[in-house]
């Protein structure tokens, strides 16, 4: 017995190349292409209802339905890993639905789609990154109204901003935001750069790449042209500055990407790892080799290409 | 070829992928500003509309986008061709218009009567294609801007006199301001409101 | 040694499989129909419908078998499979006033046109166990939940149930469709096929607020479809409450009436049936019945001191879902009503007449998507955090050392 006429095999409604109907993609392109003429402004769009939740990724999952094609290859990280769950979810996603060819190789992608990094292996002309982002007003834990943060960013009035950082620094001598720091792109709009740590930061400005933003939920797009300038808010006398480690990566022995911290026992006992799987390996198999690379592959956590 | 003002011309023959090329290859163009692009020939452009022209309409115009035609295209063939492809409607007001044609050489519409967006919502201004004579062989301008390293230089063909100076004016009521995607042929080439024009010659 | 959370695809399927036996129970315990869930479950698949913004009775109970009974997961399948679904055009208004009454109640009138029907309610059952219904039971059940009800619709002069066998499940193909009504209810013929609605009678003496539709009268905004900006115009309002969440418009209601926006509610009205929906094609250029919908509406009537240009007059708020869903239909009357703070110039102090407020956290599909994304990893952000509080830490507990350090110099 079928149970509902309109999902028996006779009547199943296909879904559209990379899900979105024409309509859609087209309203999301014309919302881009706006956002990428207004570098850093939050464009409104009509955002749709995913089969993911709001909040994994619906924003990002939508520009990279509206802009993908055949020609593309696509590389889906979270947190910088290929093969964290979400990331598998979405590259699965467009596998299902775009027939997409994927990858894990930075190079080989013309599109990243990313949730809270940017890769380590500088970005290319011609790549396209997309942000998934969860909250794209910069000023909203300043102010929750809408309507007031528009007419903050309609008359560039950002001094709710400075003070707030201001105050971060009288009390703590420092800027205490470590993700999500907000940077002033064009000489114009504040943008929130998504949830990447502000190690991140300086990858954005004057990349080569084209950088388009997602927020499903809140639905608004927003974009960063190549060759865009996009700085970190600073002050003179506290000029910006990035995350570092004392210690380089426990497998690769890199010394400049960004760690993760992997507790190791119970007794608390830790190792820093890049968060950047792909850049992790690639160093791996050109032979570099971290304090612990033995040990993590003894026990099978890792592959040890230098062992034959 | 000569054309049957009553006939209209087909539109892509795989709506899919042809417009989603034809997306990026104007996603490029308004993200690094001077550099053409090819939209390729993937339509039976009616008369009056450049190839790239209706590409680009087809690619990004519905129900949705009121597009504004000089009146000659308007009540011609390429009118006709947009109702019935994009069903779009067809408006007077330039003001009005989420698209507009205009033909480069034409002293009218001046770029400012287009809706440059309001400050609270930059992003609802009229994206301008501009068909001209050729993208290169005119007078030198040089560019700077989002999406251009250092500065760049274009040489479009047959603008009208003092169009450059309309672009600059246009720049400087930025965030405000129309996106302009000069058309020859199957190329077009972006400019969008971010674009500063440092120097013509 | 423990591993950070990296999964592949194979965790996913497994994943899957597990839910899939979850969802299953004991196996020696019959398997729910569709049906089943459609015909007992009602109220669930109402709220469902509302909530998922698709009327489609058998696809909520699908949801809600799929879903385990998680009333918002199954909202959000409805959701993602409306979204797909190709668009022909809108109704006509309907049109509540004819409505095929099944229940119509009103707190301001002891009596009143077509008179107060109590319907089916859960208004008057005690809230007691009816252990009778662990078993199936083969014999004709007794209309009212308690099981000893009294046939209030014999009472009101209707024709008596005809027995509902609840053993024998309805076939699909040959029910109307629509209806979210048990098996007796529809076999019996609705009340006055034309009942005035309170807030007409009211309106009528002036006493009540006016409501035109907008200038040129046109077709109401669909958030699913455009952003939404601010300040929200009353067609945005309701339909977000319509998709709202249940809990969520109940709190900001009930907030209402505590003190939290100033509103003195009275039910002027609550209806309860069927309304035809009609539509008419660009081709054919008149109205086709499309079928009908069980609806509830909730007027609310409230009072307003009037101000410099209006009298003292009464002011609506109003509320309509799908299906037997009157806590819904009342929360959404009360806050509809608070939210129109701004047209009549009153004070918006508190959340239920703030629209942003209501707007952007009353969707609870929406809501608990981001709240529940808090479970995806968030390490790398953390990693800022930890290494920022290491290092203030570290860098505080040198400056207390240098401190020590100078102190019994000073002293001296």
């Amino acid at each position: 017995m079928t149970l509902h006429q309109s999902i028996t095999e006779d009547t199943k409604p296909a879904y559209n190349y990379a899900y979105l109907d024409e309509q859609t993609k087209r309203m999301i392109r014309r919302a881009l292409l706006k956002a990428v003429a207004v570098p850093g402004y939050q464009v409104p769009f009509g955002s749709r209802e995913m089969p993911l939740a709001r909040g994994w990724g619906t924003g990002g999952i939508q520009v990279t339905a509206a802009i993908i094609g055949p020609d593309d290859t696509l590389k889906v990280i979270d947190q910088g890993a290929d093969d964290t769950t979400n990331a598998v979810s979405i590259r699965r996603f467009f596998e299902r639905t775009a027939d997409a060819r994927t990858t894990e190789a930075t190079e080989e992608a013309t599109i990243i789609q990313t949730r809270h990094r940017i890769p380590e292996a500088p970005l290319k002309a011609g790549q396209i990154m997309v942000y998934q982002v969860p909250q794209p007003e910069p000023l909203r834990k300043l102010e929750p109204h809408e309507a007031e943060t528009r007419k903050m960013h309609a008359w560039a009035e950002y001094g709710l901003m400075q003070v707030k950082l201001y105050e971060n620094i009288a009390r703590f001598g420092e800027v205490t935001t470590t993700y999500d720091y907000p940077v002033m792109v064009n000489g114009r709009y504040v943008m929130a750069p998504s949830p990447i740590p502000k190690f991140d930061n300086p990858k954005m400005q004057m990349s080569p790449a084209l950088q388009l933003f997602g927020a499903g939920r809140e639905k608004r797009i927003y974009a960063v042209p190549p060759h865009t300038s996009v700085r970190s808010l600073d002050f003179e006398d506290h000029p910006f500055r990035i995350q570092s480690w004392n210690e380089p990566c426990a497998l690769c022995a890199a010394a400049d990407s960004y760690l993760d911290e992997v507790v190791i026992d119970d007794q608390g006992a830790r190792m820093f790892v890049c968060s950047d799987s792909h850049h992790c390996e690639t160093r791996r198999a050109e032979g570099h080799r971290g304090a612990m690379l033995a040990d993590a592959s003894a026990l099978h956590l890792v592959e040890d290409e230098a062992k034959p | 070829m000569a054309h049957d003002d009553t006939r209209i011309g087909a539109g892509f023959a795989d709506p899919v992928f042809q417009s989603q090329g034809a997306f990026r290859a104007l996603l490029a163009a308004l993200s690094e500003p001077g550099l053409a692009r090819d939209l390729g020939h993937a339509v039976d452009a009616p008369p009056g509309l450049a190839q790239a022209t209706a590409v680009a309409l087809l690619t990004l115009a519905d129900y949705e986008t009121p597009i504004w035609l000089p009146a000659a295209l308007r009540d011609g063939p390429a009118g006709a061709w947009l109702r019935f492809h994009c069903a779009a409607a067809l408006v007077d007001d330039p003001a009005r218009a989420a698209f507009a044609v205009i033909d480069g050489a034409a002293p009218e519409p001046q770029l400012a009567s287009f809706n440059a967006g309001d400050d609270q919502f930059p992003d609802r201004s009229t994206t301008v294609l501009v068909q001209c004579a050729g993208l290169d062989g005119g007078e030198t301008v040089t560019l700077a801007g989002p999406g251009i390293p250092g500065r760049r230089t274009i040489a479009p063909a047959g603008l009208r006199a003092g169009f450059w100076a309309e672009v600059a004016g246009n720049a400087a009521l930025y965030p405000l301001g129309v996106d302009l995607l000069l058309i020859h042929g199957a190329e077009v080439l972006g400019l969008p409101r971010s674009t500063q024009i440092l120097e013509t010659r | 040694m423990y591993v950070a959370v990296k999964g592949g695809e194979a965790a996913i399927l497994a994943s899957h499989d597990l839910v899939a036996e979850a969802r299953r129970g004991d196996e020696s315990v019959p398997e729910l129909a569709v049906a089943q869930i459609r015909e007992q479950m009602g109220l669930a698949c109402a709220r469902v419908m509302n909530e998922g913004s698709l009327y489609d009775p058998d696809l909520a109970a699908l949801a809600l078998k799929q879903a385990q009974g998680d009333a918002i997961e199954a909202a959000f399948l409805m959701r993602a499979y409306r979204t797909t679904l190709p668009r022909f055009g809108s109704s006509e208004p309907l049109d509540t006033a004819r409505m095929a009454i099944r229940r119509r109640v009103s707190a301001t009138y002891k009596d009143l046109p077509g008179g107060q029907v109590l319907g089916p309610t859960y208004d008057y059952t005690h809230r007691l166990f009816d252990f009778s219904l662990t078993e199936p039971r083969p014999a004709p059940s007794p209309p009212a939940g308690e099981g000893w009800g009294e046939r209030s619709r014999d009472a009101a002069g209707t024709s008596p149930a005809r027995a509902a066998n609840d053993s024998g499940l309805r076939n699909p193909s040959s029910a109307p469709s629509g209806h979210l009504l048990p098996q007796g209810e529809k076999d019996r013929e609705p009340l006055d096929s034309q009942m005035p609605r309170v807030p007409d009678i009211l309106g009528a003496e002036g006493l009540m607020e006016e409501e035109a539709p907008p200038e040129g009268d046109p077709r109401p905004f669909d958030l699913t479809r455009e952003p939404v900006t601010f300040p929200a115009e009353r067609d945005v309002r309701l339909q977000a409450m319509a998709r709202g969440d249940e809990g969520f418009l109940l709190g900001l209601g009930y907030s209402v009436q505590r003190g939290f926006g100033g509103n003195h509610p009275f039910v002027g009205e609550i209806r309860v049936g069927e309304v035809a929906v009609e539509f008419v094609p660009e081709e054919l250029g008149f109205a086709v019945d499309l079928g009908e919908i069980t609806l509830t509406e909730c007027q609310m009537v409230n009072q307003f001191a009037g101000s410099k240009d209006v009298p003292p007059q009464f002011t609506r708020g109003y509320g309509l879902s799908f299906g037997h869903s009157e806590r819904k239909a009342m929360s959404m009357s009360l806050v509809d009503r608070a939210l129109k703070a701004r047209e009549f110039g009153e004070a918006a102090d508190y959340p239920a007449q703030q629209d942003e407020f209501v707007l952007y956290h009353s969707d609870n599909v929406e809501a608990a998507g981001f709240v529940e994304h808090l479970k995806l990893p968030h390490y790398v952000d953390f990693q800022g955090e930890l290494e920022l509080i290491r290092r203030i830490r570290k860098e505080r507990e040198q400056r207390l050392a240098e401190q020590q350090e100078a102190l019994p110099e000073a002293a001296e």
